[in-house]
């Protein structure tokens, strides 16, 4: 079977190619979905890509919540389908509250476009089942609110839930406990500040984030690969 | 209906991190301004409304802010309503 997976394009998403590829390099076939339908047209599985959804205007996310695709996303991420937002995705599934938290500007004010070293913290979510438990992936990230912060009852739980997918080797962002991604409780639904979709291939630096997508189709009903 | 101009002021919940203010209070010692403390920068939001009266437009601004002009995971806000007199 092949998974279809459908990229959210909002005015201002930016990644939705480099998305769309990644997934494609790993045997899935991809469509973009447009935020202004209320539909996610029988997908297999969700990408919200990276960008500036709205401008950002606001909060990064705030008034991309609203978009009417959004609806349809909760609904299918409800029903169980894996949903990925990657950074500005990520951003607005936090803002729609289908992840806890929020994300604020990096501490120190510095937009951050660099590689780094993240940790698989658990194997039991949409993004990372075909990972190893612990290792460490090289992914780029590109962005100026990527500082993850929620309140200490939600960070409790989320520790005590294995709810922390991947953090930070070495903390870019000021990030609340090196937090780099999270998932929902059910884990289904994950958001992570680093791109996976750019680290497709030695040749960009790092093909470190195919495990990543291809966990995200195996969620969405792909047959596991051969290792 | 009367019209009232609302004001909303939005800053980060205690305990939040606040990135931007902190780095302002760093750079101010830089201009001599060395007995600064406590900087936080939060945002105001101005608009105007129709309501039958000061509580109602207040209910309202309230609910546009729990819905989307505040974020109450981090942020906190304070709403003034006045009446608006025509000059």
């Amino acid at each position: 079977m092949t998974v279809r997976v459908g990229v959210v394009l909002f005015p201002g998403s930016n990644c939705e190619l480099d998305a769309m590829r990644g997934v494609e390099q790993v045997g899935a076939e991809a469509e973009t979905l447009w935020h202004g339908d209320d539909t996610v047209r029988g997908v297999d599985a969700v990408i919200l890509p990276g960008g500036f959804a709205h401008g950002d205007y606001l909060r990064t996310g705030a008034i991309a919540q609203f978009s009417p695709v959004m609806r349809a996303v909760r609904e299918f991420a409800d029903a169980g389908g894996p949903v990925l937002g990657i950074c500005n995705g990520f951003q607005v599934l936090t803002e729609a509250r289908m992840l806890p938290g929020a994300l604020q500007k990096n501490a120190g004010l510095k937009f951050l476009c660099t590689d780094v070293v993240v940790r698989v913290e658990t194997t039991g979510s949409a993004l990372t089942n075909q990972c190893v438990q612990g290792a460490e992936l090289r992914i780029p990230i590109n962005h100026f609110e990527g500082n993850y912060v929620c309140d200490d009852r939600m960070l409790a739980a989320l520790q005590a839930d294995e709810r922390v997918v991947l953090r930070y080797v070495e903390n870019p962002n000021g990030s609340l406990d090196d937090i780099a991604g999270i998932c929902n409780d059910a884990r289904n639904v994950v958001g992570l500040m680093p791109h996976p979709e750019r680290a497709g291939d030695p040749l960009v630096g790092s093909a470190d984030g195919v495990v990543l997508l291809r966990s995200l189709l195996v969620a969405a009903g792909a047959p596991v690969p051969v290792a | 209906m009367t019209m009232f101009a609302a004001r909303i002021e939005v800053s980060h919940l205690p305990g939040i991190a606040d990135p931007q203010g902190a780095t302002v209070e760093r750079a101010l010692p830089a201009l001599g301004f060395t007995n600064v403390a406590a900087v936080h920068i939060g945002k105001t939001i101005r608009l105007v409304l129709e309501a039958p009266d000061a509580a109602a437009a207040e209910l309202q601004v309230a609910e546009m802010c729990e819905r989307i002009l505040a974020n109450p995971v981090i942020e906190h806000y304070e709403i003034t309503v006045e009446e608006l007199v025509e000059a």
